[in-house]
């Protein structure tokens, strides 16, 4: 499998390389059609990297960052506190999911299910470094990309379970988390539904700063989806509008080789997602994804970028599930000795050996972690089992913002006027 | 569904007289029992060995033996070539299947939901169902649009919708939506065996309903008329029509009713376009009051359209209003209670079935 050794050529996003034809390039970029204006946007004095057309070489960012750490044996790449809240959110986001699992099959949770076992080096190797105004949008797979950005455990565990404490009121379930509070925006069920969407986030994050004119607006979204999306039409539209329009998100490929039982080198012509982004004038990197460091790494270069007004990346995560697609995926078409390989490469037995190996911390206080995020999970579950199911009354509520859609009743005033409208038979 | 099991064929009805089947299963005559995803499964074999121009396209149909095992063993069976899984571009190999259609072989395309149709929909009308006559008559579309279709457990919004309405309301388009086993199986064949656009709406939890079946059935060059519903239940008094899952809690209702002295008569309606008016009018001016069942959203669906065939040819017959009985009007919510509220129950059709039949308070105005 191309994966496991990488060799295609690529530099590395922060340091500066051959720009032959760089000038040319840039001018030749003419300020960008956003909107139709030719006001000039905001490049970068020195821009770290081109946007390549052709010439878009692309080397596996894990050889560069392996470099940089021998390099630099005395700068670790990570400072104590920082390490300890990866540390915090990979173990919630692992020990979360291993409950919904148990809840599951007790019967509390219903419906699908898709669980992140095995990706949290990408979601906390991302989203942590975002700020709360930054948007984040998602796939199926979002539970753990809530939690990361910040939406309570007891929220998220209270939806997944129906109930009306859930961060959606029970309304969305496990596939539709939305927050405003954390600018998260779902949750699509739909593979490449969330694309476009993300890329619109990220356009009016660009249109407050240059048409609203609140000049310190960078917000930046992230767009996480999977390799099976990556054929999908619309990921390719997005592509392109957001390259074309130097839009503020990063595309995150969450590539675990597996969309549900059919094989990414069965279903794609040219299975290395990230030469796509160079296709359509962005950078594109490939990070192994079970190392949260190097993820982490990659992340502050292409937010930075994104932030910075530089434009969309594509960054594509080499990374594993190691339950099925959902709770109810079988799972028999991987292969075992895959599973056990990358079973192996556990992100967050990696971190874990990371930090003691370098004097970050001790077991003991990652221990300490271990033991409150059990209860944080805990505390969850009993809030949601206590919580109660929503009411008779909330199945009509929120269709609209407005609620005048549901039309004039037969006394001649709008439904939803009645303050027994909700109350009633829902029978229409 | 147990209720069908029961049902009794009294007299004549719309189609040949068939022996009376008892539900006991140690009746050892020909009553044999098969799931409706077997009946679905048999279906397609038999017509992809009868026909070399037949072939499966959609996700997960051949190595994971099918996102609901409907296509199971047919990878093993007939290879590659001609049971292909696709990557996720519903738009792209639902287009792909339409212009291999036009050049005269025979797609079934299965979307893993029709929720999921909606990424292709611009193919299915615009390709597929328009083509024939766009062409005026010199391209036609043989392919079947297969998949389950409405509410599931505890799914969401996003994949509870039912898209009978949608599709029947397209002319060029022929909607088909079985219900027992006998249904799939002889739908199904008539489907692929017809040279025009299908859209084929199954259902997920009637996938694994068992339901008798006699010799007929099984027998390869079974087919259904496309076109002509289905009398499940004779009755005097209230005419229920329904498709899909809905047929068997129209059953289930009927028996309630029953209890009270209320005979309905409850039609599998089997084929959503073209609609089978004629008999529906029939029924109802046999027990001048109807009631229509269906999961989907309320406003212009299936039971708007049999409301309106009703009121234009068989006014002067109905002694109560129609009453249609659908989803609520709102996306479908994820709560296992509120999803109960959001779709039909066999309460909500006996309690329709009684204010037809004026056995309760009249109805005031409701949402």
């Amino acid at each position: 499998m191309a994966f496991s050794a990488p060799t295609a050529n690529f530099t590395p996003l922060n340091t500066p390389f051959l720009r032959s034809h760089d000038n040319t390039l840039v001018s030749s970029l003419s300020p960008s059609p956003f909107f139709g204006s030719t006001a000039k946007l905001r490049l970068s004095s020195s821009p770290n990297f081109n946007l390549h057309r052709r010439s878009g070489s692309v080397v596996a960012v894990s050889e560069a960052v392996k470099e940089k750490k021998f390099k630099s044996t005395r700068n670790l790449l990570i400072t104590k506190e920082e390490g300890l809240e990866l540390y915090e959110d990979m173990v919630l986001g692992r020990a979360f999911e291993d409950m919904c699992a148990q809840m599951y099959y007790r019967g509390k949770m219903f419906g699908f299910v898709h669980l992140y076992n095995g990706q949290e080096a990408v979601s906390t190797g991302f989203i942590k470094l975002l700020k709360l105004q930054d948007s984040v949008v998602s796939t199926y797979r979002d539970h753990v990309h809530a939690l990361s950005k910040g939406v309570p455990a007891r929220a998220v565990m209270s939806e997944l379970f129906g109930k009306t404490t859930g961060c959606c009121r029970g309304q969305g379930g496990s596939m539709h988390m939305f927050s405003r509070e954390h600018n998260l925006l779902g949750g699509f069920a739909f593979i490449g539904e969330g694309i476009p969407v993300a890329t619109g986030a990220a356009f009016t994050s660009k249109y407050k700063r240059e048409v609203l004119k609140e000049a310190d607006c960078d917000h930046v979204t992230l767009a996480f989806f999977g390799d099976g999306t990556c054929n999908n039409g619309q990921f390719f539209e997005c592509l392109n509008m957001a390259a074309l329009w130097k839009l503020p998100i990063v595309f995150v490929v969450e590539n675990n080789l597996w969309a549900i039982g059919m094989s990414h080198l069965r279903s794609t012509s040219d299975p290395q997602i990230y030469k796509k982004g160079p296709a359509f004038g962005m950078p594109g990197v490939h990070v192994d994804g079970m190392d949260v460091l190097k993820v982490r790494e990659v992340a502050k270069d292409a937010i930075a970028r994104a932030r910075r007004g530089e434009g969309p990346t594509l960054v594509e995560c080499e990374t594993y599930r190691f339950r099925g697609h959902s709770l109810a995926d079988p799972d028999e078409l991987r292969d075992p000795d895959e599973k056990a390989r990358y079973a192996m490469r556990d992100p967050i037995a990696a971190l874990k050996k990371y930090i003691i190996e370098n004097n970050l911390a001790s077991e003991a206080e990652l221990k300490a972690i271990d033991k409150k995020i059990d209860e944080v999970v805990e505390d969850a579950v009993e809030f949601a089992d206590e919580s109660p199911v929503p009411p008779r009354s909330q199945l009509l509520e929120n269709v609209f913002a407005d609620p005048k859609g549901f039309g004039i009743g037969p006394d001649g005033r709008y439904r939803c006027e009645d303050p027994k409208f909700t109350q009633g038979t829902a029978h229409v | 569904m147990l209720a069908i099991s029961r049902q009794r064929i009294l007299g004549q009805s719309f189609q040949k007289i068939r022996p009376a089947v008892p539900g006991l299963r140690s009746y050892s005559s020909a009553a044999k029992q098969i799931t409706v995803r077997e009946a679905l499964n048999s279906a397609l074999d038999e017509e992809m060995s009868a026909d070399p121009k037949v072939f499966l396209m959609g996700e997960e149909v051949g190595e994971y033996q099918g996102a609901y095992k409907i296509t199971k063993g047919l990878l093993e069976k007939y290879g590659p070539e001609r049971v292909l899984d696709t990557p996720i571009t519903e738009a792209g190999f639902t287009g792909i299947g339409v212009g291999a259609a036009y050049y005269g072989l025979k797609p079934v395309v299965e979307f893993m939901t029709f929720n999921f149709s909606m990424q292709a929909i611009d193919h299915i009308i615009n390709s597929a169902a328009k083509s024939n006559y766009m062409s005026a008559g010199q391209i036609s579309v043989p392919i079947v649009f297969r998949g389950p279709n409405g509410a599931a457990a505890g799914v969401g919004a996003q994949h509870s919708q039912c898209y009978a309405a949608w599709y029947a309301s397209c002319p060029g388009l022929k909607v088909l939506s079985p219900y027992n086993s006998e249904d799939a199986r002889g739908l199904l064949k008539a489907a692929i065996r017809d040279p025009d656009p299908v859209v084929f709406l199954e259902n997920e939890l009637l996938y694994g309903e068992s339901y008798p079946v006699s010799d007929e059935v099984l027998d390869s060059s079974f087919c259904l008329p496309i076109g002509k519903a289905k009398i499940e239940r004779e009755g005097k008094d209230v005419t229920i029509t329904a498709f899909s899952k809905m047929v068997g809690y129209a059953l289930k209702a009927a028996e309630i009713l029953e209890k009270d002295g209320i005979y309905a008569e409850v039609i599998n309606l089997r084929s959503i376009r073209p609609l089978d008016r004629s008999t529906i009018n029939a029924s109802v001016r046999k027990t001048n009051r109807l009631i229509t069942v269906e999961e989907g959203f309320p406003q212009h669906g299936v039971g708007a359209e049999i409301c309106a065939s009703v009121v234009e040819e068989s006014f002067a017959y109905l002694d109560a209003p129609v009453e249609r009985i659908a989803g609520a009007d709102v996306p479908m919510p994820y709560a296992a209670n509120l999803e109960r509220m959001a779709v039909p129950q066999v309460e909500d059709i006996v309690r329709a079935a009684k204010r037809a039949c004026y056995r309760s308070v009249p109805l005031a105005a409701t949402a």
